[in-house]
């Protein structure tokens, strides 16, 4: 297999481990969580290495998921005492984590695995070098191994707590009730999320894991409510971003962690124009007509409140549309445009009518959109 | 002479879907009205419409006469307790000093005579021993006394007040109706959203039942019946309310 | 007493020395406000946002002139900030998810042009990279006076608008209501935090620069109640820590000053998050305790 073909798995396989996760984070509105928990995995790994002198993987993972729980932990404490705002607790603690692996690392260990700059960029350029051996057996490219690992692990674990991870995630109490509890949940996603970021960080660094992790998700979740289809779809988006990513890479001769975010950043901006219910070009063209069919609405409804009164002559006249509504006439212009084209009024000299259907309307609107409690 | 408040055709909408419904209203200068209808009913939307506070789809507002922007000065807005951080780094007078700010004008500080006004506020709700606390450390009742002296500060004529009587225990509760009657024995004017059904009728003279469309806007006796009542709530509420 | 000496009359010292204070003073104030409205989690989104920025300026003018580095810097914070807002009021995505699909594209953005500069053989093309991590040491009186220059004008600013900052940050809503813009002065509190964020550049360096927004007003919140306090105490531990960490990223060879100036916030944090004399763990037990036994 060339280089290329085994740095672009390599990209899918981790791209799409992390958009596995990425979706109940992004639900969860953990996404800046997401973002310091792929920072402070850093000590873990740095504190894995010495401890384990040298790379070691599984090390590296465990160091990674207890530095993510850490964090987590951290996070509550600080939050819970009610000393700091979440979002404070956070950027407090990360950057902190974060430095203490970055000291260490150029302080002992610059030059060798691990450097500053491949904190900050990653290394899936040289994914290719390491392979696994196994009693003197080549087993394939190391990475591999890694990104098939997590994609392993993050599928398993979405098949086995599909159920509690949806229900912790859009209904707390109601699991609480059902007897699953939320914390030990939200600590394991946590737990999943640090390995996955292991696999990410190596590959593209601490910043860029984030996009790895959100961006497909929120992608996806702008496309579709339907759970299983985001999840679905952020796969999609990740091999999308990291093959797109790695081949225009190539051709520019640039960053391939960076190019792979730049693509990302493009698949969201086309989801969010396109997206059929909350796309922007959807949203322009609703509200095009929304905006003209309110306007005919607050009409009906205005004739119909002074309907039958005294003042009803003064309220059903053009000029009062300006006067009291406020309106610009070509605001109020387009009002009776529509409800004129929908049947609803009629013009009797100066002074609009209700038709029957104009007043039944009115009727509708105005029982419904009444606020009935329980 | 004009009424302290008018409202025309007042129609205010979030994303097209009408949260008040073509609203016409006149609140009479020297009046305590109550704002009253279900939760939902759009009845803090409506107060933050007169003040400009949310956008308005259609309608018209005067305050004495004027847009609001002319007549700020004679205005002052009491918001719900609950839409502000109380955890901020503050003290109770340093909060009631805001209600001077306009005053003070940009670019310049609080002085003796502005802190004295503050202490006299303070005082006026019964709080002036609390000055000097941080507000997180205040009571809920406290807090909103705080925020009524704030409003006394401005020395308004129009008081909108938010809720005032949420959650607030006995002492502060004669304390605003206190407030409230010295106002308009002063000849100003009280405008609350009000979501106590039994207090109503003995807080206030006149009263406004709100359900997206106004119900009825009215003096309380004429207008506080059991028929209003349940053309506003709804059936049920209004049989619990008898 | 080296040290000392070194500060004020050696020319590297004192410029660092500058630099560091004049980012400690301004972040600490800014910052704090930042914590306030919650907004602190924005600034890292800017700080990182910053890259693609001074990028950009390399590319078009091929030198590292301090002032037009800023600028671009500040540009492209400017426009993330509004990309930021957009996207949540637009799309009902939340501001977390929001703030870090920004973040990400705008560095990944900056990440790809490094790479393209990087390639090319200019002279000092190594230079950028000592924006990502900060290099005091490399800070000179010409940086240091711009630095100046930018924090200055965005002290004055908060000076003269204190109270309005105050009211917005406390109560937007009542601030509208007494006629002060909630919203335009809100933006502006952004740009003065973009200001900071800018002079944070080649001291601390775009990836940490959050801890430098958010530490030194949350740790001295926890000393005082006071808002106008609050600022002065962020404004000392910005500035002692920024200083403290230069010293050492000096000294000890091969530590990039970001990091060590936020090994010190961190724990200072961590002493004000415990022993603070308004908010901190041991005095909010000693006074629960002395509330039970009364």
């Amino acid at each position: 297999m060339s280089s290329g073909a085994i740095v672009a798995l390599t990209a899918v396989l981790i791209a799409a481990s992390c958009a596995l996760c990425g979706v109940f984070l992004v639900l969860r509105r953990m996404a800046m969580m997401a973002d310091a928990v792929t920072h402070a995995v850093l000590p873990g790994l740095v504190g894995a290495y010495v401890l384990a002198n040298g790379p070691n993987l599984l090390a590296g993972l465990v160091g990674a998921a207890a530095a993510g729980l850490l964090t987590v932990w951290l996070v509550e404490v600080l939050t819970r005492s009610r000393g700091l705002k979440e979002d404070s607790a956070i950027g407090l603690v990360f950057p902190a984590m974060f430095a203490i692996g970055v000291v260490v690392v150029s302080k002992w260990y610059s030059g060798e695995h691990i450097d500053t700059d491949s904190i900050l960029f990653g290394q899936l350029e040289f994914s290719w070098l390491d392979h696994f051996m196994f009693q003197g057996r080549d087993l394939g490219p190391t990475s591999f191994w890694m990104g098939g690992g997590l994609l392993l692990l993050n599928t398993i674990f979405l098949a086995v707590f599909y159920k509690e991870l949806k229900i912790t995630t859009f209904d707390p109490q109601e699991a609480e009730c059902l007897g699953i509890k939320p914390r030990p949940m939200h600590y394991a996603l946590m737990a999943v999320v640090a390995m996955t970021a292991v696999g990410a960080f190596s590959a593209v660094g601490a910043v860029l894991s984030v996009a790895l992790i959100v961006i497909p998700a929120a992608a996806a979740l702008l496309l579709t409510s339907r759970l299983p289809l985001a999840i679905l779809g952020s796969v999609g988006i990740a091999a999308i971003g990291s093959l797109g990513g790695h081949a225009s890479a190539l051709k520019f001769d640039v960053s391939i962690a960076g190019m792979i975010t730049v693509i990302l950043g493009l698949v969201f901006l086309l989801a969010a124009l396109i997206s059929p219910r909350k796309g922007l070009v959807a949203q322009f063209f609703r509200r095009r007509t929304q905006s003209r069919r309110f306007a005919a609405e607050m009409l009906v409804v205005h004739l119909l409140t002074h309907e039958g009164t005294a003042e009803e002559p003064i309220e059903s006249a053009y000029v009062h549309l300006l006067d009291e509504l406020e309106w610009s006439p070509k605001y109020a212009a387009l009002a009776t445009r529509e409800a004129r084209g929908r049947g609803a009024i009629l013009m009797v000299g100066d002074n609009f009518r209700l038709t029957a259907s104009g007043r039944e309307w009115a009727r509708d609107l105005a029982e419904q959109k009444r606020f009935m409690p329980a | 002479m004009n009424p302290a408040v008018t409202v025309r055709d007042l129609t205010v909408a979030y994303r097209e879907e009408p949260v008040l419904w073509d609203i016409d209203l006149d609140v009479p200068e020297g009046t305590l009205t109550a704002i009253i209808g279900p939760n939902g009913a759009g009845k803090s939307t409506l107060v933050k419409a007169m003040l400009g506070l949310v956008h308005s789809s259609s309608g018209m507002v005067r305050i004495y006469g004027r847009p609001y922007d002319q007549v700020r000065q004679r205005v002052a807005y009491v918001p719900q307790r609950g839409e502000v951080d109380w955890d901020f780094p503050t003290d109770a007078l340093d909060v009631v000093l805001m209600g001077l700010y306009g005053q003070i004008g940009w670019l310049k500080r609080a002085g003796k005579k502005h802190r004295k006004k503050a202490m006299e506020c303070l005082d006026q709700v019964g709080m002036a021993d609390f000055a000097h606390r941080q507000i997180s450390q205040l009571s809920g009742g406290q807090q909103q006394r705080v925020f009524l002296a704030r409003a006394l500060a401005q020395d308004a004529d129009l008081y909108v007040m938010d809720e005032p009587f949420a959650g607030v225990d006995a002492v502060t509760e004669t304390a605003i109706v206190k407030i409230l009657h010295e106002l308009r024995s002063q000849g100003r004017t009280a405008l609350v959203v009000h979501h106590d059904l039994d207090t109503a009728p003995e807080y206030f003279d006149r009263v406004v039942l709100l359900n997206v469309r106004l119900i009825a806007d009215g003096v309380m006796s004429e207008t506080f019946t059991t028929e209003k009542i349940r053309a506003a709530y709804g059936s049920r509420v209004a049989a619990i309310a008898q | 007493m080296n040290l000392l000496h070194d500060i004020l009359f050696d020319y590297t010292l004192r410029s660092v020395t500058l630099g560091c204070m004049i980012l400690g003073t301004v972040s600490g104030v800014l910052g704090s406000f930042a914590v306030l409205r919650k907004q602190g989690l924005m600034g890292d989104a800017l700080s990182h946002s910053a890259l693609p920025g001074i990028c950009v300026v390399y590319m078009l003018t091929g030198e590292k002139t301090p002032i037009l580095l800023m600028a671009g810097a500040g540009l492209a914070c400017m426009i993330a900030a509004w990309l930021i807002i957009k996207l949540v009021d637009n799309l009902g995505i939340d501001s977390g998810t929001s703030l870090a699909t920004i973040l990400t594209v705008f560095f990944g953005g900056g990440t790809v042009l490094l790479s393209v500069i990087q390639r090319g053989a200019s002279a000092n093309k190594a230079g950028l990279d000592k924006f990502l991590f900060g290099q005091a040491a490399s800070l000179t009186m010409d940086q240091a006076g711009a630095m100046a220059a930018v924090g200055g004008f965005a002290l004055i600013v908060v000076f003269f608008l204190f109270k309005e900052f105050k009211v917005i940050s406390f109560d937007p809503l009542y601030a509208r209501s007494i006629g002060i813009n909630d919203q335009r002065l809100g933006a502006l509190l952004t740009g003065l935090l973009v200001l900071a964020i800018v002079i944070g550049l080649n001291t601390v360096g775009v990836i940490l620069m959050s801890a430098m927004i958010i530490a030194p007003g949350a740790a001295a919140r926890q000393w005082t109640d006071k808002l106008n306090k609050m600022l002065l105490i962020a404004a000392a531990i910005g500035s002692g820590c920024g200083l403290a960490g230069a010293i050492i990223s000096i000294q000890v060879e091969g530590v990039p000053t970001g990091p060590a100036i936020v090994l010190c916030l961190a724990a200072v944090s961590a002493i004000s998050v415990l022993f603070g004399t308004a908010r901190g763990y041991v005095w909010t037990q000693k006074r629960r305790a002395a509330r039970l036994a009364s």
